[in-house]
């Protein structure tokens, strides 16, 4: 299902706030078309892989993004590229309405947009009912949802997702992670999955990568990791 | 009872300027989350480049217009120059970074055109009041100028790809820049628009309290307590505060603390507002829900 050329490659990627480094040179790929998962635990460098990506941490090392070495750019010409960003915490735009969160994602966008807004609704038809409402009195659930449509408004040739699962009921959890697989089944977009819940996010993806204080300590198809009985005790909790 | 009808309506026609400011003031307080302390001193300042031009010949809207460019793009380059190194810079920096510019605003502007009143022209005509005498034309000329520029903002921000950008960037800064949204450029814009709004509310007041270096210290002190009463985190309450504090200045004036102390209602208004309700008429303590 993958196409040869990685859309994202990381080779020896080190990165560090001031003098406390969190990523001590790790390699992995996403593959055009591919979901890859990060996974690992809290403090392990997950969310940092995804802010060195986009520019909003010093890295060293070699990112590339299709062919382009990309370290340290401006975030916002990151997002130029088209890299869609579902960050830490959400980011929504508590204050404007879930109208003005989605036209925003669009910002980089010369087209229309407004096709794109009808094609969110398909996906996630709360937000249609929400529309004019302001983004910060929406549910934790809803919120995330707004976060994944947001970031897919820029058209991503890669998509970065930060925890999609984070702080949700597990019933909320199960219909984002139904949407998302709709959503990787139709949209022609790669992923970066970041997750804590390894059993969930390896029912996604095709390939994986652990991560333990920094480094990748492992790595393979999602069928292997999954198998692998050091993961399964330790990560996946059977 | 006409006496106080009287006061009232010109307390909206000076409050509508004060209501410029006060949006001047929240703009830059929803981006940056500091009052520009120097917002009054640049309009000022506005209003003695818009004087220059028409005694040097230019028509009085050749001006206008001429000094509304002259200002944004003199935000706007402070901003990049002058504000954007002391970003990350801690919080008293910038309050030292507004006092400053004050300062220098109000020395340049004394040392260039001195300290002297000087009478600023009206594009209005200064025939006989109207209104019953209520209202001259100069003020009711500066209010319908007034309102049509605080509409064209209201929906510039609210109706334009723009607008949205500089709110989202206001807001939330981190995620704009995810989406894309050039972060940096929308804060020097934002500062560009506030001191050309802040232009016309000098060129507005300036033919009523005379022009003079100091012309703006009171209007400014009115401007922010405007901004405080209709809630500093809202525009529209920045408007509606504004106006209100016209009428506020007026009526006390009149009746309650005589002309000489009716500054002091502007210093009662700020105390008021931040011990009973910070939060101000229309200033939300945002709804979120985590």
């Amino acid at each position: 299902m993958a196409d040869a050329a990685p859309i994202l490659e990381a080779k020896g990627l080190h990165a560090a706030y001031g003098p406390v480094r969190v990523l001590h040179g790790i390699d992995f790929v996403v593959n055009t078309g591919g979901v890859t998962a990060l996974l690992g635990a809290n403090g392990a460098g997950k969310t940092t892989t995804l802010r060195a990506i986009c520019g909003m941490v010093r890295s060293t090392g070699d990112l590339m993004f299709d062919g382009r070495r990309i370290n340290n750019l401006p975030t916002e010409a990151i997002a130029a590229m088209r890299v869609g960003h579902v960050p830490d915490g959400r980011g929504t735009f508590m204050e404007l309405t879930v109208e003005e969160n989605l036209r925003l994602g669009g910002y980089t966008r010369r087209d229309s947009i407004e096709p794109d807004l009808e094609r969110m609704f398909g996906y996630f038809p709360k937000l249609k009912d929400r529309f004019r409402q302001q983004a910060g009195t929406l549910s934790g659930g809803e919120q995330q949802m707004l976060a994944i449509a947001r970031a897919l408004m820029i058209k991503p040739r890669l998509l970065l997702l930060d925890e999609p699962s984070f702080g949700l009921a597990p019933l909320i959890v199960r219909e984002i992670f139904g949407i998302m697989k709709q959503i990787i089944a139709t949209e022609r977009t790669s992923i970066l999955l970041v997750e804590q819940n390894a059993s969930l996010a390896l029912t996604v993806a095709d390939m994986a990568y652990l991560l333990e204080t920094g480094k990748i300590v492992m790595s393979g198809s999602a069928e292997e990791i999954r198998r692998d009985e050091s993961v399964r005790r330790s990560y996946l909790g059977y | 009872m006409e006496g106080v009808l009287h006061q009232i309506i010109s307390g909206i026609a000076t409050g509508s300027i004060y209501a410029s400011i006060s949006l001047a003031l929240v703009m830059i307080f929803l981006a940056t989350h500091h009052i520009n302390f120097a917002q009054g001193e640049m309009a000022m300042f506005s209003t003695y480049i818009a004087l220059t031009l028409i005694q040097a010949g230019v028509p009085y809207w050749g001006a206008f217009v001429l000094t509304l460019v002259f200002s944004f793009v003199g935000g706007l380059v402070m901003q990049r120059t002058l504000l954007e190194p002391l970003a990350r810079a801690p919080v008293l920096a910038s309050v030292g970074a507004f006092l400053g510019l004050l300062l220098i605003f109000n020395n340049i502007a004394g040392w260039l055109f001195t300290y002297t009143l000087q009478p600023f022209p009206t594009p209005f005509g200064t025939g006989a009041p109207i209104l019953g005498g209520m209202l001259s034309r100069h003020e009711l000329g500066s209010t319908a100028v007034t309102l049509v520029v605080l509409t064209a903002v209201w929906a510039f921000f609210r109706y334009t790809k723009l607008g949205l950008a500089l709110r989202g960037a206001a807001y939330n800064p981190v995620s704009s820049r995810l989406v894309g949204v050039p972060v940096a450029r929308m804060l020097a814009l934002g500062w560009g628009l506030a001191a050309a709004i802040g232009a016309i509310a000098g060129m507005m007041v300036a033919p009523i309290v005379f022009l003079d270096p100091n012309m703006m210290g009171g209007v400014l002190l009115y401007a922010f307590a405007g901004a405080l009463l209709g809630g500093i985190t809202s525009p529209l309450g920045a408007v509606v505060g504004g106006v209100l504090m016209g009428v506020i200045e007026n009526i006390a004036g009149a009746y309650v603390v005589g002309t000489e102390l009716k500054l002091t209602t502007a210093l009662v208004i700020i105390v008021v507002v931040l011990v009973v309700k910070p939060t101000g008429l229309f200033g939300k303590a945002l709804a979120s829900r985590v």
